[in-house]
């Protein structure tokens, strides 16, 4: 398996405040990879920075062997990575399928295969595709930022807390689809709250704690590592 | 009193047209500009010196019908808008492009001046004394089966303005612009990350916002027969009033607003004094402030 994203020796942060110090993962193609940690262990902060919306100190972003560091996130995503933040994923007055056709912005063919691959996935939305998004559930808007990623088709995919602030049936439902679409082919980093659901179900993960690595190893492994579960899992 | 909602469509009409420019130009950039007004004011003496060429060049210049002009004033429309459309995109490269970082506060500053600035330059070059669009006056005439009269010049007015609204409506929900144009004013950081350009989406604000407003200017020149400079300025409150109502940013609450306000300022004046009709406008948008402050169509 090779590489496909690496993020070395990251120091990043906001200003003066720097949150990561010396963090370095990455994730191999067709890998599904989590990151967990308590909060305030710099996670998003991870995400940010390799998608190209922070700037590190320190470190290096690698996607596909060719450096993305100081890449703005629009050029990354023509390198085929995609960012699905925590908030404001969406465009809220927008219906559904014009927040699909905002993704494919930049492309001018191919919309519709894209778009009924995203149906495919999330049928949900092909029966909301008329509607303004701002009035569907947490989770569908979920599954239109989600969908709105798929539509720019991306290889690598990061997700940040994708299931936070839903019920846990709906979070398991988005976690499901994540391992869906990462069977389709997209390898995806993700960060979540949800550790055991997140664990049990990628490849590898990574523990965060004050900023740096505390742990790394498949998902099995770390969900049945007694440290990691007393002190990050609630076991 | 049927009169008096003919009154209120038309002068309505006139400020939908004002508050969709402000009203985009608010929900992509964030600040509420205080030079709209004089652009209109601007579009409104473009149309004046075009009018005057093609007639100079020979365009024929009988009149349509029972309207009070012909060709030269509607080549003059078509030619306003387009000179405002770009003296606007102009106005926002070479100085509100400097200042797309800045506070917003700082903006409306900028726009106070370049609202004085328009303002005095229109007066500089055309002087105070007002600009007669047309000689003479126009007679009302009954519409049939209402009890209520109406000007020929009012029924293009309201018909030219309800157009335009129509096309600002499909351009914002078919075209590719439009779409992006929405999405920018929804979230600009996610706009310019999937790839939109968010400078073009801009320049197209202020070229959508400034034809509209010429249009707007010339009408309520039509409407009075004459223009003078501060013809826009004056019509700024109404159409902040309008605006707000309407739920700034939502170019549909402009229009909806903009009729709203015009009919409750003309039908005010069948129980209050015809001096007090701007303050109704006033107290429209005081008591939208107060108890729904997002406006009718705004996002909460």
């Amino acid at each position: 398996m090779s590489t496909i994203l690496r993020a070395d020796n990251i120091y990043s942060g906001y200003g003066e405040l720097e949150i990561l110090h010396g963090v370095s993962i990455e994730v191999n193609e067709g890998e599904i990879v989590s990151i967990i940690g308590p909060n305030g262990s710099g996670k998003s902060t991870l995400m940010k920075t390799i998608a190209g919306h922070l700037e590190p100190n320190q470190g290096e972003v690698i996607l596909k062997k060719e450096s993305i560091t100081s890449l703005k996130p629009d050029q990354i995503i023509r390198q085929g990575m995609c960012y699905v933040p925590q908030e404001d994923n969406i465009f809220p007055s927008l219906t559904v399928r014009e927040n699909l056709e905002m993704g494919a912005f930049t492309r001018s063919d191919g919309f519709k295969e894209y778009v009924q691959d995203v149906f495919r996935i999330f049928p949900t939305l092909k029966e909301k595709r008329r509607q303004k998004t701002a009035t569907l559930s947490g989770g569908q808007q979920q599954m239109v930022a989600i969908g709105l990623a798929l539509m720019m088709d991306p290889s690598v995919l990061l997700l940040d807390e994708p299931t936070a602030g839903l019920a846990p049936n709906l979070a398991n439902m988005i976690l499901k689809k994540a391992k869906e679409i990462n069977e389709s082919g997209v390898s995806i980093l993700m960060v979540e709250q949800n550790a055991k659901e997140a664990l049990s179900m990628s490849d590898r993960g990574y523990v965060l704690a004050m900023g740096k690595k505390q742990y790394e190893d498949t998902g099995q492994a770390l969900l049945n590592n007694e440290e990691v579960g007393q002190l990050y899992l609630g076991a | 009193m049927l009169q008096l909602v003919i009154y209120g469509i038309v002068w309505g009409s006139i400020l939908s047209l004002g508050g969709v420019g402000l009203s985009l130009t608010y929900g992509i950039m964030g600040f509420a500009n205080f030079a709209h007004g004089d652009i209109m004011a601007l579009g409104a003496y473009y149309a004046l010196v075009l009018a005057a060429f093609s007639k100079h060049i020979g365009v024929p210049s009988f009149t349509f019908g029972p309207l009070s002009f012909g060709f030269p004033m509607l080549i003059a429309i078509l030619g306003s808008m387009i000179m405002t459309a770009i003296t606007a995109a102009l106005i926002d490269k070479v100085l509100f492009k400097r200042l797309r970082k800045v506070q917003s506060i700082i903006l409306l500053i900028a726009a106070v001046g370049v609202s004085f600035s328009l303002r005095n330059l229109l007066q500089f070059v055309w002087g105070p004394q007002p600009k007669y669009y047309f000689k003479g006056i126009q007679i009302t005439r009954k519409i049939p089966g209402v009890a209520a009269r109406i000007k020929p010049d009012e029924v293009f007015i309201i018909a030219i303005s309800f157009l335009f609204a129509l096309g600002v409506h499909f351009f914002l929900k078919y075209t590719k612009v439009g779409k992006a144009m929405r999405a920018t004013s929804d979230n600009p950081s996610l706009a310019s990350t999937v790839g939109i350009n968010t400078e073009k989406i801009i320049t197209w604000t202020w070229a959508i916002g400034g034809s509209l407003a010429a249009a707007g200017g010339i009408f309520a020149g039509i409407e009075n027969r004459f223009i003078t400079p501060p013809l826009g300025w004056n019509m700024l409150l109404p159409i902040f009033a309008a605006v707000i109502l309407g739920g700034i940013g939502s170019p549909y609450g402009a229009m909806v607003g903009g009729l709203i306000i015009g009919l409750s300022e003309e039908l005010s004046t069948a129980i209050i004094p015809t001096a007090y009709k701007p303050a109704v406008a006033f107290a429209i948008m005081i008591i939208m402030l107060l108890f729904r402050p997002r406006g009718l169509f705004g996002r909460g």
